[in-house]
């Protein structure tokens, strides 16, 4: 799909509404989600921005009580129907979390896993997209002698990177990174930033983060959220430079949130 | 995190108009030793040169910190660039004041010419337009930048008239030709003083909307040069 600014589009987020129980999290969002660009979501804790992103790929739906309505169009499939396959799906969009998630196995098998679980593949090939996917992590040097160890021995910012080679090793589209970085220290979100810039030539990355300079650093465009709604939504420079609502400029120059 | 910065900027707000009335006051008083032959006042202009390069060297090392320091965004980011671009206008239209009060300095050491040019009135409105550029930082006052921007041409047809006239008197008098050089150099770096009130005008219409309206911006801001006036063809 392509916009009036002749972008491609890869996910249209139709009249988002998102429910937790009787509460309303998120009122009628709407925006694109470019295809090969990083977009960031900033705003206050609270302002729906996890949220919007766990409705990326139904994640939410692992617990009860929480439901959303609207469309999230996905190569001109709605995502949110009953019909679709919700482990493709998650296939198709992958996701970083806050903390390193590393599961309690050895470092190859820890990208191996989701390998093992979506593909039929033998022992050279689970070999090979690993190493890709270490490689495409950024972390195939510092890791391919240790590949026996435990995951969860590598540091922070390893661990993160881990994470990510094991989203990017089963060939995702979209990958969402809910504040990857914030339990990482400098050197490691450095890391982690360059990343990102070299994965956007392959993935849609959405990353919702805290860190306003990483935003403004990584992002080619920026989504503001305030009580569950999109108050403004443009590209990364024209926020950060001059933002249309006086409550983007508030927020992102300190004035509350 | 926001208190520092809302402090540094305060600072900066103080030094820029502390910049502004030193500047305002050299041109101020190159103008007068001009117009009244007063070549004392014209070295004191000269001299107090110095401060306004220091001031101008101060008020930039504030802004490089405060952009290290602070990483200011959308208006705060806005701001800081826009002082740093109005402190080289500034200290620009000081140099252009001490280049006055050189001519001054010329003018007053020659008793025996009389006063061929009336400066005033373009000196006025030079000045006004440059008291009018920094009320409108200190107001954040947009329809007054508008307004300076849009009084550029009247000094600009001044500057022609001028030279009109001086032509006619080197034509006529060509022995004082480095005397109506002089005068001519005076009305040139008015027009200066104009075209960098102009600029700081159009700095602030970007701080405050966040367009940029320089050069086509305002859709008559064509820039005449010296070279391409009709006036100086012939």
């Amino acid at each position: 799909m392509i916009n009036h600014n002749g972008d491609k589009v890869k996910i249209s987020v139709r009249n988002l509404n998102f429910y937790y129980g009787d509460h309303q999290a998120l009122f009628d969002n709407t925006l694109d989600i470019l295809e090969n660009r990083v977009t960031a979501v900033i705003g206050p804790s609270g302002c729906g921005k996890s949220t919007h992103l766990r409705s990326l790929n139904r994640i939410y739906e692992l617990y009860r009580e929480q439901r959303t309505e609207g469309e999230i169009i996905l190569d001109n499939e709605n995502i949110l129907d009953k019909s679709v396959d919700v482990l493709e799906l998650r296939r198709k969009v992958g996701m970083i979390f806050q903390k390193p998630t590393p599961f309690p196995m050895p470092v190859f098998d820890n990208v191996a896993y989701g390998l093992k679980l979506h593909f039929k593949l033998n022992r050279k090939e689970i070999a090979e997209r690993v190493e890709k996917a270490l490689r495409g992590a950024s972390l195939w040097e510092e890791v391919k002698d240790k590949l026996k160890k435990s995951g969860m021995a590598l540091s922070g910012g390893q661990q993160q990177r881990l994470c990510i080679a094991r989203a990017i090793a089963t060939q995702p589209e979209v990958l969402l990174m809910d504040e990857p970085t914030s339990a990482i220290d400098p050197v490691g979100t450095l890391k982690i930033e360059e990343l990102i810039e070299e994965l956007k030539e392959k993935f849609t990355i959405v990353i919702v983060t805290h860190n306003m300079q990483q935003a403004a650093r990584i992002s080619d465009n920026t989504a503001f959220f305030y009580k569950g709604k999109i108050v403004e939504y443009d590209k990364t420079e024209k926020i950060f430079t001059s933002p249309e609502k006086k409550q983007t400029e508030d927020y992102i120059t300190g004035r509350f949130g | 995190m926001k208190v520092h910065l809302d402090t540094e900027i305060d600072k900066l707000k103080r030094s820029i108009l502390i910049l502004s009335s030193m500047v305002e006051e050299a041109v101020r008083n190159a103008v007068v030793a001009v117009t009244e032959r007063d070549g004392e006042k014209a070295l004191r202009v000269i001299e107090n040169d110095n401060a306004i390069d220091r001031k101008e060297i101060e008020i930039e090392e504030e802004c490089l910190k405060i952009l290290a320091l602070h990483q200011p965004v959308a208006g705060d980011l806005r701001y800081v660039v826009t002082c740093m671009k109005v402190n080289n206008e500034l200290e620009r239209i000081g140099d252009l004041g001490e280049s006055i009060a050189k001519r001054a300095c010329f003018i007053a050491k020659h008793p025996g010419t009389e006063n061929v040019v009336d400066f005033k009135p373009m000196m006025d409105i030079a000045r006004n337009m440059l008291k009018g550029a920094l009320d409108s930082l200190i107001y954040m006052n947009e329809d007054l930048a508008r307004e300076v921007i849009n009084r550029d041409d009247s000094v600009d047809k001044f500057r022609r008239d001028i030279f009109k006239e001086l032509k006619k008197n080197i034509k006529k008098d060509p022995e004082k030709v480095s005397y109506y050089l002089n005068l001519m150099n005076v009305s040139r770096h008015l027009e200066r003083i104009a075209d960098c009130a102009t600029n700081i005008c159009e700095d602030i219409i970007y701080m405050i909307k966040g367009d940029i309206v320089r050069h086509n911006g305002l859709g008559n801001a064509k820039q005449e040069t010296f070279f391409d006036d009709p006036e100086q063809a012939d």
